[in-house]
């Protein structure tokens, strides 16, 4: 049977779908074997809604983090953003659809570690148009957002990790994304470094309206975001909307 | 500018797994033009022939003599300028470590050919007056410290006995090009020696240098010469002076192509150093490469990344090594090489040889790494652990 859900915001800023997943499949082979990860996932996420996918491991939150964030491919479906369907795009395509709306915030941060705070910032930067005052001024607004001003010009071993995922928040909106994804954005963080990434997110959610698809085990995570989707052994398998 | 500050960065994020790479790639390349100015040091005197110059000898070794009268009949045919005689010696100096080269030549005809010799016109009249004189070339001179004046005993091998020679001039090279870590003495001398010892082995000589009036020509004249003793009790093989030379290196041919073949083994070796160091660098850092995918960035963006980095490491081992080589080449010259080489020295093509092998190998040692970096996919390079 397919899972079906709709999700949208809190009424007040609920508006059409931002994404729209269509009988989305995905399996991976492991030896001669097929092993179905996601079964025929109908899924629709509004447009400034904070989604968090939960399951237990090996439930498929992460494969299908994957396909909304356009790095990985299913098998079968449509998942379709802003209009586009991107498991039609070539690599090519699809590596500048994802460079112009998609910021990504990963469980460890995954900066460059040659490089400083301001760089890491700018990395995405660099793949657009704009020109270096441009690129300055967009890079110091958005430290200041996460609160990193002071801390520009350090290196992410010279940072904590509460800062070192600040940065990462950073670098995701800088490019002003229509998504942010973000893969266990707490799991490598002490309660209150957490607590402050969570609270960042909110900000970006709520004030600047960003779309979140978080993938998460921990509740108190979980409950930062609008909606739960739950997925189990590839389905999806309930919703929870919070109360906002 | 961006591109090129993490270039930069990432060949010195592993201190000294870098610095170990670009020792060994200095160690290797200069191993490497060393070598090669062996293989060019065998080849210097053929290079200073000139190609007017033709060289007659027995066709059938060198070890067997022409008659001295071939001289007047070679003179007669056509296009040929003049002839000298040459005749090898073989006598040792005190020591038999102590080699050079000594020729018996009819010294007027002989040195007009070879105006890449410069003698002092004082000591060229005095070398001519002295049945036993000797003229010393500037090379050697420097080499054993002879000076004019000085005694120049030589025990025969080839021809037995004591001969005593006197450095009676010491002439220089025309350019730097020219060898003159050889010694000259009289025609006359040895067959007078000959005539009075060993009559039979008199008025004979080991070769004839031949002077022709046109370069172009030199194949008609060679054939013409041997054609004029064809079936003859000595037959003639002519060439030109550089194949003649060539001849002597082809002798030692297995070892001089061991020696450049060994030359090359050095630099798979460190292809094979390098590749490694750059498969371990692109490996620990698969995540980066993910990243940079997820963000946008290309694969081929990613592929350069990884070049570009292998490059800079054997750029840098490549120049370090380029100025290395002189310095070791000198150093091998003074300790081992004056007594094989008359010259020793680093050319242009071996340098250019040196940045070619560091090119080739920055860019075949980041082949691998390269486009599995670039093929990697994002989600299996995001849960990669370095």
């Amino acid at each position: 049977m397919a899972s079906e859900v709709r999700v949208q915001r809190s009424p007040q800023a609920a508006t059409a779908a931002l994404i729209e997943i269509r009988g989305v499949a995905k399996s991976y082979t492991r030896g001669e074997q097929q092993v179905p990860v996601l079964t025929d996932i109908n899924l629709d996420i509004g447009r400034g809604d904070f989604v968090a996918l939960m399951g237990p491991s090996g439930s498929g939150k992460s494969t299908l983090l994957n396909l909304v964030a356009g790095i990985d491919k299913p098998d079968a479906g449509a998942i379709i953003i802003a209009g586009a369907d991107i498991t039609r795009l070539d690599e090519t395509e699809l590596a500048a659809w994802r460079a112009a709306s998609v910021g990504f915030v990963f469980q460890f941060y995954n900066l460059m570690p040659v490089l400083t705070a301001w760089e890491n910032v700018e990395l995405p930067l660099l793949l657009t148009s704009l020109s270096r005052r441009e690129r300055a001024e967009r890079v110091e607004a958005v430290l200041a957002l996460v609160g990193l001003s002071d801390r520009m010009d350090h290196r992410p071993n010279e940072l904590s990790g509460g800062q070192q995922q600040r940065v990462a928040i950073a670098r995701a909106v800088v490019t002003d994304p229509l998504l942010l994804i973000a893969d266990e954005p707490t799991g490598d963080l002490d309660r209150a470094s957490a607590a402050e990434i969570l609270k960042l997110l909110d900000r970006l959610n709520l004030g600047l309206g960003k779309t979140i698809v978080m993938v998460t085990h921990d509740p108190r995570a979980a409950e930062a975001a609008h909606h739960l989707i739950y997925l189990d052994k590839g389905k999806l398998t309930d919703t929870s909307p919070f109360a906002h | 500018m961006f591109f090129l500050k993490l270039v930069a960065r990432n060949a010195l994020r592993a201190r000294l797994r870098t610095a170990l790479t670009v020792l060994g790639l200095v160690i290797a390349l200069a191993a490497f033009g060393l070598l090669q100015t062996v293989v060019q040091a065998w080849y210097a005197g053929a290079d200073a022939a000139s190609p007017t110059r033709l060289v007659t000898r027995n066709s059938i070794s060198l070890v067997f003599p022409l008659p001295i009268y071939y001289r007047d009949k070679i003179r007669t045919i056509d296009g040929v300028r003049s002839v000298a005689v040459s005749n090898w010696f073989g006598g040792v100096w005190r020591d038999e470590r102590n080699f050079f080269a000594q020729f018996a030549v009819d010294s007027p005809q002989y040195f007009a050919m070879y105006p890449e010799f410069v003698f002092e016109p004082g000591q060229w009249a005095d070398y001519l007056r002295d049945r036993r004189g000797a003229a010393v070339g500037r090379q050697l001179a420097d080499l054993y410290g002879f000076k004019v004046g000085d005694r120049l005993p030589l025990r025969g091998t080839i021809y037995p006995g004591n001969h005593e020679f006197t450095v009676r001039a010491i002439f220089d090279g025309r350019d730097q090009g020219t060898i003159t870590r050889q010694m000259y003495f009289h025609y006359d001398y040895l067959n007078e020696f000959l005539k009075a010892r060993f009559p039979r082995g008199a008025n004979n000589v080991g070769v004839f240098v031949v002077d022709v009036d046109d370069p172009a020509r030199v194949a008609d004249i060679a054939r013409a010469i041997d054609a004029e003793f064809a079936s003859s009790l000595a037959e003639t093989l002519t060439e030109t002076e550089k194949a003649f030379q060539l001849s002597f290196v082809a002798m030692v041919e297995t070892i001089v192509q061991v020696i450049s073949g060994v030359s090359y083994i050095v630099i798979a070796i460190i292809l094979a150093v390098a590749a490694n160091t750059m498969a371990m660098t692109a490996r620990e850092r698969l995540s980066e490469y993910a990243t940079l995918k997820a963000l946008g960035f290309g694969p081929a963006f990613v592929a350069r990344l990884v070049l570009a980095e292998s490059l800079v490491i054997a750029a840098a081992g490549g120049m370090l090594a380029m100025a290395l080589t002189p310095v070791a080449a000198a150093g091998f010259f003074d300790s081992v090489g004056r007594t094989l080489f008359a010259r020793f020295e680093v050319v242009p093509s071996t340098y250019a040889l040196q940045a070619a092998a560091a090119l080739a190998v920055g860019v075949l040692a980041a082949l691998v790494p390269m486009l599995r970096s670039a093929r990697v996919r994002i989600v299996e390079g995001l849960r990669h652990v370095g």
